[in-house]
């Protein structure tokens, strides 16, 4: 796909009940306000660092995340905030965690790129590109050799089949060696894996054409034996529709299945991105598909959903955003004293 | 007399023991199923555990190193068999930036209890690219445990509580010392805290750990001979570094020689000597020396990788111009 060739914006019927279209929606603006007022904080120096931000690209974690089940493991990378928010991560800890406060969901030691949490089953926050996928096939591994019961339930899904990993990457990782043994490994084995690639189209600052010899991302996978599926990841309804499908499959025993996202960055890789490597026109261009503004239309059209109504779930994502603000400027900082802390477990474990 | 066994069949009752113990262990690793280990550490387990338990795996450190990670991030307590320490290098990123600062970056939620073994060291003309010694590059990582069994009974000993460990432990298997031989020890787990006094001595100590042992007390059989009494400790674990047994030592000896066959610059050695001159340095009689690897790429042709790596030659010769003994 090339950057230019911007496809039609998302539209059609939204084939689901109303609540749990709307849920989707907050979701999207959950993450959306989050993330604008991280900018904004990073812009008074309240979280420092690297903060890369999803804006753009919320269809895909709200369309994917509600289609998990709460024993399932999530592997993200460095632009995770919308990931972990779905996934059950309290906006409190992220926001908190952002500051560098020990309330944090890793106790500050970790910032924007390694947000983490045991309890979802949230393994991070990886900050090397391709990281996360060796560790999704050993998490998926353990899983199979362990027979770990997937009884554990999704309120929009049939009990039925084990747990699985769920691993997000952008399309730079696929690059990386660690995506092609991942890959194979997870053929080889048949583990329970879903590839979540996220294709924005720039590596940083690298086209796809650019960096890969193949730009058919499907391709490259299909090459391992591994089920593929193509989405419009700026189509929260085909996000979701595909994912449960592949999920389903996956938990079946049917070995793993590549999924391609398209999907684009609004803003800048980083906050110390100058974005010299694309056209602003290109970055409107691809705004006319905005994840929200599309799926609020195609809600209105079909009467699902109310000016009134975006009006309430987007004063509720603002309002979840302003508490976690207040709740992080109110944590307290990790005594220096316990900077040691946490790098091994105590030497009486041992 | 004990029953004799030698080093390989320790590291495999080992092993043995270790998948008969718990249901969460498994071993994966290139060529450790029908092969039987390239170093046959793990012949016929396979045939006892089956394929699921003794896993066989690609040409892919990278891959089943960050999946052995994950496989202890999600309860499994997998050990991971890379061939050498120098295919480790493939898989520096999961072992440093995964396993080794998992625990700490999130905060304390996530601990990865994972083995890693590897065959390491020079001396069977393998040349260059399965020649090193990178225990060192390990020992300067925090969050890892790293260990060296130098005798058959650490062979035997260090993998339970390896396992046992709730943070990742890389044991480094030096190739010279499979065929080592020594008593059958029992199943019982060894200390993996501290280091040992191997041999006493009063005059000088040579500190050193993995291959770099027999050599060490070979030459300190030498300088028995020649009037010298060498106290020989076995660092045994190189991460966390014991410094109280080597400091106890040097109040004793007050002379030191350190024995690394990884190369000189920036070696374990020279962290070994660094923490001397601040823990113990009004305790010397005489500057520390060492002895290591010559800085070059270990080469094939026998006399030169012989030249190349720490002998017992050169051992005594630095004890005797630390002692003012003239060869």
């Amino acid at each position: 796909m090339n950057a230019f060739d911007v496809p039609a914006p998302p539209s059609g019927p939204v084939p689901w009940d109303q609540p749990f279209a709307l849920a989707r929606l907050l979701d999207m603006l959950r993450i959306r306000r989050l993330e604008e007022k991280a900018a904004e904080l990073y812009g008074q120096q309240k979280i420092r660092g690297f903060l890369h931000l999803y804006i753009g690209e919320e269809a895909i974690a709200s369309g994917a995340l509600c289609a998990l089940r709460p024993g399932d493991n999530v592997v993200c990378t460095y632009r995770e905030h919308g990931h972990a928010l779905l996934r059950g991560v309290s906006m409190n800890a992220i926001m908190a965690e952002m500051y560098g406060k020990q309330q944090g969901c890793s106790r500050g030691r970790g910032g924007s790129m390694h947000l983490f949490d045991r309890a979802t089953h949230f393994y991070g926050g990886q900050g090397i590109v391709g990281g996360g996928l060796p560790l999704a096939t050993g998490l998926a591994l353990a899983d199979k050799l362990s027979k770990r019961p997937g009884a554990d339930s999704n309120p929009f899904e049939k009990r039925e089949g084990g747990p699985l990993t769920a691993c997000f990457f952008g399309e730079g990782a696929m690059a990386e060696g660690a995506f092609h043994e991942s890959m194979n490994l997870a053929a080889l084995w048949q583990l329970p894996l879903l590839f979540c690639c996220e294709n924005n189209l720039y590596a940083m600052g690298t086209a796809l054409a650019r960096s890969e010899s193949q730009t058919d991302l499907c391709i490259k996978a299909a090459s391992y034996g591994i089920a593929t599926e193509r989405v419009d990841g700026m189509d929260v309804v085909a996000v979701h529709e595909v994912v449960k499908r592949a999920a389903h499959q996956v938990r079946q025993g049917a070995g793993p299945v590549f999924m391609e996202l398209q999907t684009y960055r609004f803003r800048a890789h980083s906050m110390f991105d100058p974005e010299l490597y694309r056209d602003k026109q290109e970055v409107e261009a691809w705004k006319t598909r905005g994840p929200i503004h599309t799926y609020s239309t195609r809600l209105k059209k079909q009467g699902t959903l109310t000016e009134d109504e975006f009006l309430a779930l987007d004063a509720t994502a603002q309002a979840e955003v302003d508490v976690a603000v207040a709740f992080a400027e109110a944590g307290t900082w990790e005594p220096v004293e316990n900077l040691g802390c946490d790098v091994t477990a105590p030497e009486s474990a041992v | 007399m004990a029953r004799q066994i030698s080093y390989r069949d320790a590291l495999r009752e080992a092993l043995r023991d270790a998948l008969l113990a718990d249901p969460r262990v498994f071993l994966m690793g290139e060529d450790v199923g029908r092969y039987g280990g390239t170093y046959a550490v793990s012949k016929g387990l396979l045939d006892e555990f089956g394929p699921e338990r003794v896993r066989d795996t690609p040409l892919s450190e990278l891959g089943f190193v960050g999946a052995g990670v994950g496989a202890a991030l999600g309860g499994m307590r997998p050990i991971v068999e890379i061939m050498t320490v120098n295919f480790s290098l493939l898989a520096l990123d999961p072992i440093v930036n995964s396993a080794a600062m998992l625990r700490h970056m999130s905060g304390g939620q996530f601990s990865v209890p994972l083995v890693i073994r590897m065959a390491t060291g020079a001396g069977r003309q393998v040349a260059a690219q399965h020649s090193n010694s990178f225990e060192g590059w390990y020992a300067h990582v925090p969050g890892l445990r790293v260990l060296a069994p130098a005798t058959v009974e650490d062979a035997r000993g260090m993998l339970q509580p390896a396992l046992a460990d709730p943070d990742p432990v890389l044991i480094f298997e030096h190739a010279q010392l499979y065929n080592l031989m020594g008593d059958a020890p029992d199943n019982s787990p060894v200390d993996i805290c501290h280091a040992r006094v191997r041999r006493a001595g009063s005059d000088v100590s040579l500190i050193t750990f993995g291959g770099c042992l027999p050599k060490t007390l070979q030459a300190a059989e030498e300088l028995a001979v020649l009037g010298v009494s060498a106290e020989v400790i076995d660092l045994r674990v190189l991460r966390p570094l014991d410094d109280a047994t080597v400091m106890a030592s040097m109040r004793k000896c007050r002379r030191a020689v350190v024995i690394d066959e990884g190369w000189r610059s920036g070696s374990l050695a020279a962290e070994v000597m660094a923490r001397i001159c601040e823990q113990a340095f009004f305790d010397l009689d005489a500057p520390l020396a060492r002895v290591c690897s010559e800085e070059v790429p270990i080469p094939y042709a026998r006399h030169l990788e012989e030249a190349a790596l720490p002998q017992v030659a050169n051992i005594v010769t630095a004890v005797q111009a630390l002692m003012g003994i003239s060869p």
